[in-house]
């Protein structure tokens, strides 16, 4: 694999202001906090963390569909920021995004064919029987029978409507495409249909998925490198066979040890950790981590750690790293 | 048109709602030839007579035929029912849509203003501008109009606010559409629905109200036919209850009709509820 830079994500900030009150001291919350980090060409890049860590935030302002408040993010080279707004939409073909919920991403007032045909029609791109062809060829790629074309997204399962939304995504010849937790809406084995669906798709069109999930198991199956975040803020990124065997930030460790296993090696221990997440709109200082990490000291609570690379391509926040 | 005549074969509702209001029109445009009488003769020595083969919904005080005046009545009635929840339905989903849409200080200053005329009692606001314009038919519907919107606007634009929060909305906005787009492909065609609904729902009460109008010298002038100035008319002969009956059975009927009628045009218009045969 070239190891190409194909998305930049630098200092990226995304607040959101709330009202001033006990549990929010400074009228923001901080979604994404300073995440700075890069994804190569043709590769899958795992996002985990739990619930509300800020994940989909991450995502949408990396798509610019919110605006980041601080930071840049750079596809191929080029400020996404910075374009103006037909730059924006032009570049926007390049990059697209599969929702988590297919029944609430598909309108549902249009037939399947008039959703795949949208964003051409959009974009200006094919004449209307290309068009047609086109929707054709991409309902033949993602596994769904033409038959569908006249059908409205109620009539559809759930797998289905997501290969729906793959199509859509798919339409406009995209190189990026920001998976928002796409499979977890669905069960097991259509999971495991999907994934599979992607995977091949990105051997066939070279695609780069950012792939945004709380599902492990499911992160494991694709990724190639995997990025963990925990209150807006990436604690560490490494390739995920690293990240498996070893990983050094103790969330991510707590996290790995809590997918359930089967057979013999079942029996290590648990990382349990104490308390809740704390309230992101009124996050612990220094280290966000220091409140339930289980060998925290003095010096996490002041001051919040860098991401540094302690070997090839891994990268920790954590300051009891050399311990 | 297909699809109309299909509806009109499977949906019960939706066919006897058509029929009423069809009946209706028919009736309005047809209106001086159907009267049996001059809906203006008074006729004194016929004064409040109870319905009979003479006079079929009998007569009122001053003896002028009830049937007669219904069906004239129809013209200036319906009218002003259609057009004043077209005009006000047509205004206020728009300036509510735009609201929800833009959101923010906008949205906040539109809706506080809507919320400034809906806060007036509607009856007096309407008195007021009818005042102020001066008395004629078309001050009136102006009137109610600028009464009747803001409660479009609001519907209108807690139900963009909500539809706009979908996903198709921001993946919509993903692949690049301008925001004219995403309202009008997106949006808009989601928010109908409430909107005919309310707004047949709104048909009879605007009926009603053109009538409290009328009543009170605004609307049009006494002596002509008006199904709520005959209502109002009536409520002093209480014994007599041909009189109000009658208009009011008129509006009533008109007012289901058209509430059957936005049933069947909301159902034609989602998917999941337009079955295939």
């Amino acid at each position: 694999m070239d190891e190409k830079v194909l998305i930049s994500v630098k200092n990226l900030d995304k607040y959101f202001s709330l009202r001033k009150t006990k549990d929010c001291p400074q009228g923001l919350l901080k979604a994404v906090d300073n995440v700075s980090f890069d994804i190569y060409k043709s590769e899958t890049f795992g996002l985990v963390g739990e619930s509300g860590c800020g994940k989909s935030t991450l995502g949408r302002t990396i798509l610019h569909l919110l605006k980041p408040t601080n930071g840049n993010v750079e596809f191929d080279g080029v400020d996404v920021g910075a374009l103006n707004k037909t730059a924006l939409k032009s570049i926007r073909r390049k990059l697209q995004i599969v929702f988590q919920d297919p029944s609430a991403s598909l309108n549902p007032r249009k037939r399947i064919d008039q959703i795949i045909r949208e964003p051409m029609i959009i974009h200006k791109i094919y004449d209307p029987i290309e068009r047609e062809k086109r929707i054709d060829e991409l309902l033949n790629v993602v596994g769904l029978g033409q038959y569908h074309k006249n059908r409205y997204p109620h009539e559809l399962s759930g797998g289905q409507k997501q290969r729906v939304g793959i199509a859509r995504a798919l339409a406009l010849n995209p190189e990026f495409i920001v998976c928002d937790e796409a499979v977890s809406a669905l069960d097991v084995s259509v999971q495991a249909q999907v994934i599979n669906l992607l995977h091949d798709l990105q051997q066939e069109f070279d695609l780069t998925y950012l792939f945004i999930s709380h599902n492990l198991n499911v992160v494991y199956q694709i990724s190639d490198r995997v990025a963990v975040m925990y209150l807006g803020k990436i604690v560490e990124i490494a390739t995920y066979g690293e990240l498996y065997q070893s990983s050094l930030h103790p969330y991510t460790k707590s996290l790995l040890s809590s997918i359930p296993q089967v057979g013999e090696n079942s029996k290590c221990e648990k990382i349990i950790l104490k308390g809740d997440v704390p309230n992101p709109a009124n996050a612990p200082s220094g280290c966000k981590f220091h409140t339930r990490c289980p060998i925290a000291i003095e010096k996490c609570k002041a001051i919040a750690p860098e991401l540094v690379e302690v070997s090839n391509k891994h990268f920790v926040a954590c300051h009891r790293l050399e311990k | 048109m297909k699809k109309f005549m299909k509806m009109y074969r499977t949906n019960l509702f939706f066919a006897v709602g058509t029929t009423i209001c069809m009946t209706w029109i028919l009736i309005a445009i047809f209106a001086n030839f159907l009267a049996p009488y001059d809906p203006l003769l008074q006729n004194m020595a016929e004064k409040l007579k109870p319905p009979s083969g003479q006079h079929w919904f009998g007569t009122d005080r001053l003896g002028r035929d009830i049937l007669s005046r219904v069906i004239v009545g129809s013209r200036l009635s319906i009218s002003a029912g259609l057009i004043t929840v077209t005009v006000a339905a047509t205004i206020g989903s728009i300036y509510g849509g735009i609201a929800g849409y833009v959101g923010g200080v906008t949205d906040n200053i539109m809706m506080r203003f809507a919320e400034m005329v809906l806060a007036f009692p509607a009856l007096i606001l309407a008195m007021v501008i009818g005042v102020v314009l001066g008395p004629s038919l078309y001050n009136t519907l102006l009137a109610l109009v600028i009464v009747a919107w803001p409660t479009y606007a609001r519907v209108m634009r807690s139900v963009v606010i909500s539809i706009k929060e979908n996903d198709y909305v921001e993946s919509s906005r993903a692949l690049g559409a301008s925001n004219f787009r995403i309202l009008s492909n997106e949006i808009l065609p989601n928010t109908i629905g409430a909107v005919i609904i309310l707004a047949t729902l709104d048909i009879g009460n605007q009926i009603l109200f053109f009538s409290t109008l009328s009543f009170l010298g605004l609307g049009s002038p006494p002596p002509n036919p008006e199904w709520g100035a005959m209502v109002s008319d009536g409520m002093d002969n209480f014994l007599q209850w041909w009189i109000c009956t009658f208009p009011g059975l008129a509006i009533l009927s008109i007012a289901i009709g058209a509430n059957f009628i936005g049933d069947g045009i909301r159902d034609l218009l989602d998917p999941k509820l337009r079955k295939e045969f």
